[in-house]
């Protein structure tokens, strides 16, 4: 992958997760511990900080490093969360991948955030977009676009759902009717890198 | 064989550091004992290099009983593990136990020479089952 297309992926989704910190902290704050914003915050401005030298490595270098870096940096849940993430699609992806490799490290690496997380789709989580985002995920020409569409919806969509893992579950029925700040969070960077593939 | 070591990960320092003295009270320097507490800016979090310090803080022969308190201590202890040398990783252990009861009585029964599984078991056994 290129490395001009590495970098401005990097530096995109960084300002937009720093763009959006205060909205995330208080989407945390109604439901969470309120740490989301600042932690993602953290975590990305040290992504801002090294994205030349990030964007620099091959591809699966380039993700494992994020992901080692969010896990030490953004702390919370959501450190090991989208660390294990990003650690996971850097073992599944190659330097130059197709559309459908792209999918199926994409898939696996929903299976390892599921297990980090000791969680399923369903209870008002990430998985709530990153589920939707890859089911919708298809040939259809103009794919970036209905993708970054599709989890803009599914972050609407556990807007009714009920907590049921982390820390918002111990609400119970009272986390009903707040968007889940790691749904809005994962919209958001999936929205930002569908941009760069055309959305 | 040298005493099960115990490691107290919170989301707040003081409380870690509060369940450590209670720990001491009990214990004396019977088992090696860590904690850890606050994410990398000194505020409320936990931190996944600072846990991994206070395992190897708190490194025995024996292996370490980890007590954790919110969602994120958990999974961040977690991965910590995780990216510890794999030879260790079979030898720590993460108990479902409240923290500070926890780790007192975690203490109390590697204080007498328990294996790790038997430490864990101990503790777990406050949780409801």
């Amino acid at each position: 992958m290129d490395t001009a297309l590495k970098k401005s992926l990097i530096e995109d989704c960084a300002k937009m997760i720093i763009a959006h910190a205060d909205e995330l902290t208080s989407l945390d704050q109604a439901i969470g511990d309120g740490d989301h914003g600042v932690n993602m915050k953290r975590g990305f401005e040290s992504l801002l900080a090294d994205a030349d030298a990030l964007a620099a490595r091959p591809l699966p270098d380039m993700l494992k490093a994020i992901g080692t870096q969010l896990v030490m940096k953004v702390g919370g849940a959501s450190g090991p969360l989208y660390g294990t993430l990003f650690l996971s699609l850097a073992k599944e992806i190659s330097e130059a991948p197709t559309a459908d490799h792209a999918r199926a490290a994409f898939a696996a690496a929903i299976e390892a955030v599921k297990a980090r997380g000791k969680s399923d789709v369903g209870q008002k989580t990430m998985l709530d977009v990153f589920a939707p985002v890859l089911a919708a995920w298809d040939n259809r020409a103009g794919l970036a676009a209905h993708l970054s569409e599709t989890a803009r919806q599914a972050a609407d969509a556990t807007v009714p759902m009920k907590a049921i893992r982390g820390r918002a579950s111990f609400l119970g029925d009272r986390s009903i009717g707040h968007m889940d700040p790691g749904a809005r969070s994962s919209s958001l960077l999936i929205a930002t890198i569908a941009k760069h593939f055309g959305a | 064989m040298a005493n099960v070591g115990i490691v107290i990960v919170s989301h707040s320092e003081k409380v870690a550091e509060g369940a450590a003295d209670m720990v001491r009270q009990m214990v004396g320097d019977a088992v090696p004992l860590a904690f850890t507490g606050g994410n990398s800016d000194g505020g409320l979090g936990t931190d996944v290099g600072q846990i991994m310090e206070a395992i190897d803080r708190a490194w025995s022969e024996a292996g370490v009983a980890v007590l954790v308190d919110l969602g994120g201590a958990e999974t961040n202890t977690e991965m910590a593990i995780e990216m510890i040398d794999e030879a260790r990783q079979k030898r720590i252990a993460i108990c479902n136990a409240p923290i500070v009861e926890g780790a007192v009585i975690a203490a109390t029964e590697a204080s007498g020479g328990s294996p790790l599984d038997i430490v864990k078991q101990t503790a777990e056994e406050l949780s409801p089952q």
